[in-house]
């Protein structure tokens, strides 16, 4: 068994460390816990469980701007949004779809930590975008702070959006600062049916690169299509490509108009309303279509979109795999069909343009696979060096990301 | 004044040899060394700091830059990376004992990659250049300094600069992807690419807005976007400072993000409107430009909610442009207040904090007091948005000890910006200038940490040092641990 703390306030959590550091222990870092299968496989000697250290401090819907301890369930955070008519623009993933557990699970630090971006990364950003301020206790046991409580702010390194996708093995985040908005009033969404990959992506870019201001772009290949449970994506016995436009009412429709006439010469139009688009978007963000079993390794494979036909291509003909593609093409989403993850599979088809996460896969697999992509070797210096600087006696989750890291 | 590091005598002495060894790497014009010819770069925006460099260096290509700065590195050398010079805070400030790097001729758009909407460009390309690099298929590049003709998007990179438009269209480091970067070792990185989000840790949100200390940037590769359909400007006047913030607020707490939103102050209202006659209301104390941008009927939509919105909070002016002469006419203003309080004032100092926006007229009324007490006018441009003020501070250098009170006029309404929540710079970087403010906002502990990620890049401290940091550590005694073994109470932390 291994000891788990739970530190009531920042000063625990840097006596947590400091105690750590005396005994040459190493800690892994947890929230709620909802992410804990993602990662290299590694070995801790304590858990540093940070739930308990909870609570929204300022919340100021003017000023763009939200303040919470670094345990506050997501959860609580979108619902005080949600009152001010206010969201997290890059639709935080909820993982439990994918890996099992509970639903609506994950706190603010983890989120932050892990840096993953739903569908609307396209065009609002990604969640280190709304990383304004943190405080934190580095790997030396020190709290620090950095980045600031207002939207615009340059003063001293960008640590914030530096720590976000660090996952954990910089630095404790105890409290943060991120940067809200309102969210559109309605939403709609503009289907394309039966269009093979490159067709998908060139429809998508075609509707990225007009004014329609779309806010996801999703292709899902017929058998991909087939396994979700909203009827007229289900139901279309087709590949689907989606389109969401979101903001007030008159704009939409001027914009679905435009976005329709732009796409009606690539296929088939169809449409989805305002609720089947909610729950359309909740279940890309969530990687759905490969929820419903947990054993399958999901590769979130991020590459530009218009190599994303060709690497797709590349990994089925290896492995045999299911793939869907968000973010305009930029994102894939890859299930393997047995046990084992493939890796060379992905990673030779990705070549280097871009970078592939292995999401999902027993243990066992991750321990035997490079779940982050792999660095150069002028990359991996530096990172080295970063970690060393942040968390010198690697104590604070060793190895998740990388071997040393 | 700042003070700069004290000059190596010993680099200084082996000068002759330095610039020789340059010129191996470098051919021709490529390497300046006459006091004539190193004359312009001597400052940057910032012009009340000046200081000659040892040498400029001009390469043109990364191998270049690659061997220059392995060069600098085997010789222990200082380097100050420099783009177009037009940083408020000097950052481009030279280093008498240092080579200035400059990179003005990597002036090329590499790519444009509209199915991807992306373009790869050099870093001495104007950062308007990118923009009309991809204007004939009606794309732009969101950022927009007030100085864009000028500023090179290499600059805008190491100061994460931003415009009028961040608010809603974000800042540099929300709008690039990836970057390829020369370290001091003269190791060539790429970071990122056209993909969104990286791999590893995410190098791009540090080197964004680092202020030219962790490598040279030679190569970047943005996201471009479609121009919105149509944009109007609403000019909106008021008989209170108080009256326009309020106005901010509930716009954008009626879930407007506005494609900009800037507020000036009665002195700056006079002198741009003096400038370049945009019409601007003379009696009231504060104007606010509002712009909507997307789509006609929803811009239609929104003018006539902010309009509501502004009469509620007592507006005495409202005007909505009717034509795009009318909006640029809006903003011309607006974009020449600097210049144009230029023109009342022998010499202005140009402040950036940033505050959360309802303390807006507690910053506004205690800056009047300090004007009186200074004896110094201020007039204020204000990205009312975001909360990212702008006092500029009027002065004649050639008055004794002017420059001296607007410096801590300066000082003290940045003081007050952190004092009320908010931060000492929003857009134009720390620098030289707001050096030794930094431990107004951050502890030692606080500025140690980001200065060990400095020295994760450069060990020596040979790029860009004295900016930024007001106190200099050795990365040795940075990195060094300080465990007290065993001496450590057990914490009384609730365990399981
Ligand atoms: C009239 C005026 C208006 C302005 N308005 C705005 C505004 O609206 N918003 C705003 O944000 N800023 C504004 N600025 C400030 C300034 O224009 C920006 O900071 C700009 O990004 C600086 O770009 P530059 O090319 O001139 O960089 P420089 O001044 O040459 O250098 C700035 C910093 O960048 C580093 N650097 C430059 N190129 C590289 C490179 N390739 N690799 C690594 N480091 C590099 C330098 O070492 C230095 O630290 C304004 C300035 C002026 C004079």
């Amino acid at each position: 068994m291994t000891d788990i703390l739970k530190p009531r306030d920042e000063q625990d959590v840097a006596e947590a460390v400091a105690r750590a550091l005396a005994e040459e222990k190493t800690l892994e870092i947890v929230g709620q816990g909802s992410k804990r299968a993602i990662g290299r496989a590694a070995q801790t000697d304590m858990t540093l469980d940070l739930s308990k250290l909870s609570g929204i401090e300022i919340y100021e819907p003017e000023e763009l701007i939200l303040s919470a301890r670094a345990g506050t369930p997501i959860a609580e955070i979108e619902k005080a949004l949600a009152k001010n008519e206010q969201e997290l623009a890059f639709e935080p993933m909820d993982c439990a779809p994918l890996l099992g557990g509970k639903p609506g699970r994950g706190t603010l630090g983890g989120m932050i930590a892990v840096n993953l971006s739903g569908p609307r990364r396209i065009k609002a950003g990604a969640m280190r975008d709304f990383a304004l301020g943190v405080r934190a206790v580095s790997g030396r046991g020190e709290q620090f702070k950095a980045g600031g409580r207002v939207v615009k702010n340059v003063t001293g390194y960008d640590l914030p959006k530096f720590l976000a996708g660090s996952w954990g093995t910089l630095a404790v985040i105890t409290q943060a600062t991120i940067k809200v908005v309102p969210r559109g009033e309605a939403v709609e969404t503009v289907l394309v049916l039966g269009l093979d990959d490159t067709r998908a992506v060139e429809a998508m870019s075609v509707a990225m690169g007009s004014s329609c201001e779309v806010s996801g772009a999703v292709h899902l290949p017929v058998d991909v299509a087939r396994q979700l449970s909203i009827i007229p994506i289900a139901s279309a016995g087709k590949s689907v490509t989606a389109l969401r436009l979101e903001g007030i009412p008159v704009s939409i429709a001027y914009r679905k108009d435009k976005l329709q006439k732009l796409l009606a010469p690539f296929g088939e139009l169809g449409k989805l309303g305002p609720r089947d688009s909610r729950n359309f978007w909740r279940a890309m963000r969530d990687a759905a279509p490969f929820a419903g079993e947990t054993q399958n390794p999901v590769w979130r494979v991020s590459t530009s979109p218009s190599e994303a036909p060709r690497v797709a291509a590349a990994i089925r003909a290896s492995a045999k795999a299911e793939i869907f593609f968000d973010w305009a093409g930029g994102l894939l989403w890859v299930r393997m069909p047995g046990k084992a993850a493939e890796e060379w599979a992905v990673r030779s088809a990705l070549a280097g343009r871009g970078h592939a996460l292995l999401m999902r896969a027993d243990p066992a697999v991750r321990a035997s696979a490079q779940v982050f992509e792999p660095l150069e070797p002028g990359m991996a210096a530096i990172s080295k060096r970063l970690k060393e600087s942040f968390d010198p006696k690697g104590i604070l989750n060793p190895g998740r990301m990388y071997a040393g890291i | 004044m700042v003070a700069m590091p004290a000059l190596d005598q010993d680099v200084l002495a082996r000068r002759a040899e330095i610039v020789a060894a340059l010129r191996g790497i470098v051919p021709g014009e490529g390497v300046i060394d006459s006091e004539v010819g190193m004359r312009p770069y001597e400052s940057d925006g910032l012009t009340a700091y000046r200081q000659l460099p040892m040498v400029v260096v001009l390469p043109e290509t990364t191998e270049q830059v690659s061997r220059v700065l392995r060069y600098c590195h085997e010789h222990g050398v200082k380097v100050v990376p420099r783009g177009s010079g037009t940083s408020l805070s000097g950052g481009a400030l030279p280093l008498g004992d240092g080579v200035l790097l400059g990179l003005s001729k990597f002036n090329r758009v590499l790519e444009i990659d509209y199915a991807n909407r992306v373009a790869v460009v050099q870093p001495g390309v104007t950062n308007l250049g990118v923009s009309n690099a991809v204007a004939n298929e009606g794309f732009y590049y969101a950022p927009d300094p007030s100085s864009q003709i000028a500023c090179s998007i290499g600059g805008n990179v190491a100061e994460n600069s931003g415009g009028v438009h961040c608010l809603k269209y974000g800042m540099t480091t929300n709008n690039i992807l990836g970057v390829e970067m020369v370290l001091i070792d003269g190791e060539i990185v790429r970071i990122g690419g056209k993909h969104l989000d990286s791999g590893g840790y995410d190098l791009l949100a540090l080197v964004c807005g680092s202020e030219g200390p962790l490598g040279v940037v030679t190569e970047i590769t943005v996201r471009i976007l479609k121009k919105p359909e149509t944009a109007r400007a609403v000019l909106v006047g008021f008989p209170t400072s108080e009256q326009a913030g309020d106005c901010v607020a509930r716009i954008i707490g009626a879930g407007i993000i506005p494609g900009g939103m800037e507020m000036m102050d009665r002195p700056a209202i006079h002198a741009a409107e003096a400038f370049v006659h945009a019409g601007y209301p003379l009696d009231v104390e504060a104007l606010l430009i509002v712009e909507l941008d997307g789509p006609e009927a929803e811009v239609d939509h929104l003018l006539d909610r902010v309009s509501e919105i502004a009469q509620s909070c007592g507006s005495t002016v409202l005007r909505a442009s009717t034509s795009e002469e009318e909006r640029l006419k809006f903003w011309a203003g607006r974009k020449a207040a600097f210049p144009a309080v230029g023109r009342i004032a022998p010499d202005y100092y140009c402040m950036d904090g940033t505050i959360p926006r309802a303390k807006l007229p507690l910053v506004l009324a205690r800056m009047r007091e300090l004007s009186e007490q200074y004896g110094l006018q201020v007039a204020n441009v204000f990205h009312a948005g975001d909360g990212n003020l702008h006092p500029l501070i009027l002065y004649d250098a050639n008055k004794a000890d002017e420059l001296e009170r607007a410096e801590k006029f300066g000082a003290d309404i940045l003081r007050l910006c952190v004092e009320v929540g908010g931060v000492l710079t929003g857009e134009h970087g720390v620098g030289v200038e707001k050096r030794d403010l930094m431990p107004v906002m951050f502890s030692e502990t606080d500025l140690n940490q980001q200065q060990r990620v400095k020295c994760a890049f450069d060990a020596q401290g040979l790029l860009n040092p004295g900016k930024v940091f007001p106190t200099l550590h050795r990365c040795a005694e940075l990195g060094r641990m300080h465990v007290h073994g065993g001496n450590v109470p057990f914490p009384d932390i609730p365990r399981f």
